[in-house]
């Protein structure tokens, strides 16, 4: 039961991947393309917090962490990107 | 063990060393005089060495050089090569002191030009005396380039440097051909000392590379010894200063290649292609040389056209030379003459030919010039020098009573002889030999003539010369007096050489003919009867004299002949067509264009790849796969629905987003086949990487920003697919085909037993492989030093750094 649950669950994350990616491959807007990436990232600690359980491992965790971190990193480099054209500012002096 | 003939061979090069320092530190003391004494004592030395040879005794004496390969510094002293030794410091000696008197201390570059000259002499010594062939290529190499070095020694001159380059391409093409052919001999034989391959001459001649190690020998000896059509790099050589001329086109290097025809005629001459493509080539030189001699208007020109005929009458002598050798004995051997002939030549033509080269120098040097157009009259002005031409022109025309007379005789001996041959179709088509050689001998009479008449009688034309003429100084005629001095001791007293200098040299050329304790019978004498070479020296004379006088009608003959076809308007056309074509075809494929790069790395590697595989039937597919899962069929939709929009996008943008989802897919790839430090460092990995591509795009110039459809090309295509077969089909192939048992198995257990770890891939990381890991980190390190190099140090702006 638990098994077919999971397997769900794993699925329809997979269908809201895809959906995202055509997001990301249509989207016509710079910010589109960015939320459904940020949208990706998340679905994607949560698929692999369910291919974790389906494998039945504790090795993916910090998998996990590092996805939510990279997820926000990116998506604020990304915004930094579109509002002002830099990521990174020179120090003024 | 080094002994005194080997400091003999070398002691020219370590002259060479010093002429410099004498040149800077005395230079009140014309440097020729110190380089004068080196010849000299190894001319004094040499001559130690004749009652050893004429006793039919040899000297060896081996020094290790590469002992590992078979090649050792072996100098060999017998007739053949004392003579060449000889002929070499003896003749060196006579041209140091003429140059001493024709170069200007106050002009020249004297130190280039003496240590060029003892190198060249050094390395001359060196190939007659060497018995390993190596070690004769080598001091080969070093006349080539010598003789290269001396031709451009005026380099300002275009002409020098042309006759240089000429000369250096000819000769070295011939020289790489002769190392292969040595290369055959020491495959066929297994030594590479000419006296070990002579003794077993006898099992090689029906050996599959006896043929082409003939040909590759022979074609260096003839480009050496300027044999049609190599000759053209001869005349072009006259550029060189008249001593190099006198020493190195006439007495010395030209005849390296019939020394190594002489040096070799024992392990080959048995065959008939030796004989007639040595005879052949011979008498075909000597008829095109002799005539082409009698169109120059140059005297140096006509002496190189002389070298070149009189070179091709010694080689032919010695290819007909060769029929004797299939006589067991000497008793009635009619063709041993024919040898004897060719070794009393070579040395006629060593005196005569260097003391016209002389005379030419002379000429030039007092009047200014050396084309016979302007020349006139100069007999009473330069009786000396007129004498000297008179007797070597007389004696390379072969008149009585000077040598040339006695050898040309001998000649013509040699060429009626060779009809009778009864072996290789001598007897048919050997009749040819005789009438060319009588043909030739006229032209060689008639451009004799000019160089003495032309030049010497006639009206002076002194509003043509730049100089008042004179007689030269004693010093400069001091060398060509010697020179004709001998011309004509060796025509009347030619027995002096017959059993000191000839008879061992022949004892080299044709060892199997000698028994235990025998000699040749060497008797050279005027008068041999009523005989029908002296009607042929008769027919000579009258109709090359007819035909002296009556140049002017018959000169327009030359101008048949289109300079298209002429063997230098050949020559030319390929030097230049190879250079064209070389760099057509580098144009061609070298465009610059890494596209076009990739395109031929890709295509090779499908090609080689593919072709392998199916050649050595090295594809399997077998069907032991791990079940596919659904999780699996999903990622691989996901990485290739982006792959695909990757590759189809219009904006660059979207190209680089999704390459980010390519990996981040990639890192999910490894989630479920679990590989969880791998998936870590992928998604930090890749998420840097995305950025530093945003970083890149944003720095695009803006005027091709301008987006635009992938451009479809049908060629591109088809190597990427082809590509992605090659990779897919080896990837089935080598899953399929697995030849050991993994060693997985060893880690799990070790990484905590051995290594005191649970994480097994980090253990193998810093642990059991923890080297690579050092490098990698060493590669990064690298990358951050380039990448922060590149950003800062611009060399427009070092400043700013």
């Amino acid at each position: 039961m638990t098994d077919l649950l999971l397997q769900i669950s794993a699925v329809i994350l997979a269908v809201s991947i895809f959906i995202a990616v055509y997001r990301v491959a249509k989207g016509p807007s710079m910010p589109d393309r960015v939320i459904a990436l940020d949208n990706i990232g998340i679905n994607l600690i949560s698929l692999v917090a369910v291919v974790s359980l389906i494998l039945e491992t504790t090795a993916f965790l910090e998998v996990m962490l590092l996805l939510g971190i990279l997820a926000f990193i990116g998506t604020v480099a990304f915004s930094k990107f579109i509002e002002k054209g830099v990521v990174i500012e020179r120090k003024r002096d | 063990m080094l002994t005194a003939l080997h400091i003999a061979i070398v002691a020219p090069f370590i002259a060479a060393v010093f002429v410099p320092f004498l040149y800077k530190k005395l230079p009140k003391i014309h440097t020729g005089w110190f380089v004068l004494t080196i010849p000299a004592i190894l001319f004094v030395y040499f001559l130690q060495y004749l009652p050893v040879t004429s006793s039919k005794q040899t000297v060896t004496a081996v020094w290790d050089w590469i002992p590992s390969l078979g090649i050792h510094f072996t100098a060999h002293v017998d007739g053949l090569g004392l003579l060449f030794a000889l002929l070499i410091t003896g003749i060196g000696m006579l041209v140091v002191l003429y140059s001493i008197y024709y170069l200007s201390k106050e002009r020249e570059a004297l130190n280039n030009f003496y240590t060029f000259l003892l190198m060249f002499m050094g390395a001359m010594l060196g190939v007659v005396l060497s018995d390993n062939l190596i070690v004769l290529y080598t001091f080969w190499e070093i006349t080539s380039l010598s003789s290269f070095l001396l031709i451009s020694y005026w380099y300002e001159r275009e002409k020098s440097r042309y006759g240089a380059l000429k000369s250096m391409l000819i000769t070295v093409m011939g020289g790489f051909s002769m190392l292969v052919g040595f290369v055959m001999l020491y495959a066929m034989t297994g030594t590479f000392s000419i006296q070990e391959i002579i003794a077993s001459a006898g099992d090689i001649t029906s050996h599959d590379l006896f043929i082409p190690a003939m040909l590759t020998i022979l074609l260096g000896a003839f480009t050496k010894s300027a044999q049609f059509p190599f000759h053209i790099w001869l005349p072009d050589a006259m550029e060189a200063p008249t001593p190099v001329s006198a020493y190195l086109h006439s007495a010395t290097m030209v005849k390296a290649g019939i020394y190594l025809v002489a040096r070799l005629s024992p392990v080959f001459a048995f065959s008939g292609e030796w004989m007639w493509i040595v005879a052949g080539f011979g008498i075909v030189t000597l008829f095109w040389g002799s005539f082409s001699a009698v169109q120059q208007t140059d005297l140096k020109g006509i002496l190189a056209f002389s070298t070149v005929s009189q070179l091709g009458m010694i080689l032919s002598m010695l290819g007909v030379g060769a029929a004797a050798i299939h006589f067991d004995s000497m008793d009635d051997n009619l063709y041993i003459g024919a040898t004897t002939a060719a070794i009393f030549h070579l040395i006629n033509h060593a005196t005569f030919k260097g003391s016209l080269f002389m005379m030419a120098g002379i000429v030039d040097h007092e009047t200014g010039t050396r084309d016979i157009r302007r020349l006139g009259g100069l007999m009473t002005v330069m009786p000396i020098t007129f004498t000297i031409a008179v007797i070597g022109s007389f004696s390379m025309a072969g008149l009585p009573p000077f040598n040339g007379f006695l050898s040309k005789e001998m000649f013509f001996t040699a060429m009626v002889d060779i009809t009778s041959f009864q072996a290789f179709n001598m007897d048919s088509f050997g009749v040819l030999f005789p009438v060319v050689a009588w043909v030739a001998s006229i032209f060689t009479f008639i451009y004799s003539m000019m160089l003495v008449f032309k030049t010497f009688t006639g009206k002076m034309q002194p509003e043509k010369l730049d100089v008042k003429p004179h007689e030269a100084p004693f010093g400069m005629l001091l060398s060509p007096i010697i020179l004709v001095s001998l011309v004509i001791v060796f025509g009347f007293f030619p027995n002096i050489l017959a059993y000191t200098v000839i008879e061992p040299a022949m004892a080299s050329i044709l060892p199997s003919l000698l028994g235990e304790g025998e000699q040749f019978y060497v008797d050279i004498y005027f008068w041999h009867g009523w005989t029908i070479e002296l009607y042929m020296t008769m027919g000579v004379i009258g109709i090359g004299t007819l035909l002296y006088l009556s140049l002017r009608k018959w000169v327009a003959v030359y101008d048949v002949f289109p300079s298209s076809l002429t063997l230098n308007h050949i020559y030319d056309q390929t030097v230049a067509g190879v250079e064209k074509v070389s760099s057509q075809l580098t144009g061609a494929y070298m465009t610059s264009s890494i596209r076009h790069y990739l395109l031929y790395i890709f295509s090779f590697f499908v090609v080689a790849l593919v072709f392998v595989l199916f050649n050595k039937d090295a594809f399997s597919v077998d069907g032991a796969t791990a079940p596919i899962s659904v999780y699996e069929g999903v990622l691989a939709a996901v990485l290739v629905t982006t792959a695909l929009v990757v590759m189809f996008t219009r904006s660059r943008l979207k190209a680089i987003i999704g390459l980010g989802v390519l990996g981040y897919t990639i890192a999910l790839f490894f989630v479920i086949f679990r590989a969880p430090d791998l998936a870590l460092t992928q998604l930090i990995i890749e998420t840097v990487s995305v950025a530093l591509f945003l970083l890149c795009f944003y720095h695009l110039p803006q005027i091709s920003r301008k987006l635009e459809n992938m451009r479809f090309r049908a060629g591109n295509f088809i190597v990427s697919l082809a590509v992605g077969l090659t990779v897919t089909l080896i990837g089935i192939s080598a899953n399929s085909s697995r030849l050991f048992e993994s060693i997985a198995g060893f880690f799990p257990e070790a990484s905590y037993d051995e290594a005191g770890g649970k994480n097994m891939v980090n253990v193998i990381l810093v642990d059991f492989r923890g080297f690579d890991t050092l490098l990698e980190i060493l590669v990064l390190a690298i990358a951050a030093a380039g990448i922060f190099t590149m950003i800062k140090l611009r060399l427009a702006g070092r400043n700013d750094l």
